[in-house]
């Protein structure tokens, strides 16, 4: 052990963390796990749920599979990477139904539906197949968390212009918008808008980064 | 009859996987390139479903529900496994896949040429376990329904992909801002179709 440790958090490590929240955001650059990332972002509660269960899933599962990554033979390493992820999503599961019952029935199927997000099929094969249980563990946590904001995000324009409300809150009936003559935008409730919506959070992020732009 | 004619349209224009509920959109969006491609990744993913969801129906009803077992002996009618049907629906999957991939590529290799890499990728594509999770949700009553359910819900999919593959040809000719090009205005234009396919909601039937 003459080398010198890498420090825990030196940039390199910390460089995993802060790249997938935006310049190589899962959702926006790799376009990964968009599937989930639409349908339950009409209102802020089940949208931070569901953020807050990709981010274990994903943290565990990276970690557990870069543990095994040299016994895993190769050619059945995506039944194996199905296997613990599924294992882990079926925790959460049980977990979402004790505990938030009602989130957990408007979930319905996405939660199932984390088990082939691609995302985390995507970092298991891009990374912590080939890497460090730690480096492994801050790659998948950065990834869940720049899956999380754009959920979130999505989540906060379609509950707030579609309902008015922010986590159940009525907050533009608080500011008195309505007697002003404000109406609430119902197509933002429609699933549709989702698409619309995060088609528009690409626009911005590739109007400030010139780099990302496809020819 | 009727019944099984209404599921079929039911779930490919209304209950569309991509344009109702958004399962798949990864394929989707990474596969939609080219019109030819498109149409060899929507047969592998109406195949695929035409197959998983009727096993994986009989795997629910004889095994996994409440009282499912009561075909083995009565002293079983309180166990519950349904806690298990993501790893199962997902195992099942997974192999009917790779059963698919040696079968087409023994009997028809001019099929397995054109399919390539899609068919593996179908493993993780999110339209076919969230098929099954949507037949359990809906407790279909026949087996018949059920496979009805999936053939429908692969050829919406299937009509789905390769229309935003002919459009995405055809937008390859237009003066796209920028920052929208590919990915952004994929988004919203599949968030137009979407609107348009809503216009399905209000039939009953």
């Amino acid at each position: 052990m003459s080398k010198k440790k890498e420090s825990l958090f030196s940039t390199k490590n910390r460089k995993l963390i802060t790249d997938p929240l935006n310049d190589n955001n899962p959702v926006t650059t790799q376009v990964l796990g968009i599937c989930s990332a639409l349908a339950i972002t009409v209102q802020l509660k089940p949208a931070v749920v569901m953020a807050i269960s990709v981010i274990v899933v994903m943290s565990v599962a990276n970690v557990v599979v870069s543990l095994m990554r040299n016994l895993i033979p190769s050619r059945i390493r995506i039944i194996v990477q199905l296997v613990v992820i599924a294992s882990l999503v079926i925790l959460v599961d049980q977990v979402l139904r004790a505990f938030v019952y009602d989130v957990s029935k408007e979930l319905s199927v996405f939660v199932g539906l984390i088990i082939t997000n691609c995302i985390i099929m995507g970092r298991l094969e891009a990374f912590a197949l080939g890497n460090k249980p730690w480096k492994s563990f801050l790659d998948g946590l950065g990834n869940a968390f720049g899956y999380g904001w754009i959920l979130i995000a999505v989540a906060f324009f379609r509950e707030l212009l579609g309902a008015g409300t922010l986590y159940g809150y009525p907050v533009l009936e608080k500011l008195g918008l309505y007697e002003l003559g404000y109406a609430n935008n119902g197509m933002m409730i429609l699933p549709p808008m989702a698409l619309v919506t995060v088609g528009i959070i690409i626009w911005i992020q590739r109007m400030k980064n010139r780099d990302l732009i496809e020819s | 009859m009727q019944e099984l004619v209404n599921i079929f349209i039911k779930s490919i224009f209304i209950d569309n996987m991509i344009f109702a509920y958004f399962l798949g959109m990864c394929s989707y969006l990474a596969v939609s390139k080219t019109v030819k491609t498109s149409v060899g990744m929507g047969f592998a993913v109406i195949f695929v479903l035409a197959f998983t969801i009727p096993i994986n129906y009989l795997l629910e009803n004889y095994v996994l529900k409440q009282g499912a077992l009561v075909w083995l002996s009565d002293s079983f009618a309180d166990i519950d496994l349904s806690f298990l049907s993501f790893i199962m629906f997902i195992a099942v999957i997974a192999s009917m896949v790779q059963l698919v991939e040696m079968i087409v590529e023994k009997f028809s290799p001019s099929l397995y040429g054109s399919l390539g890499i899609f068919l593996p990728l179908i493993a993780v594509n999110c339209a076919i376990l969230g098929g099954s999770l949507f037949m359990q949700e809906r407790a279909y009553n026949s087996i018949v329904e059920a496979t009805v359910f999936g053939l429908g819900s692969g050829v919406g999919w299937f009509l789905a992909i390769v229309a935003i593959a002919a459009i995405r040809e055809k937008i390859r000719y237009s003066l796209v801002p920028g920052p929208l090009r590919g990915l952004g205005i994929t988004f919203i234009i599949t968030g137009l179709m979407g609107i348009a396919f809503m216009s399905f909601m209000g039939i009953k039937l």
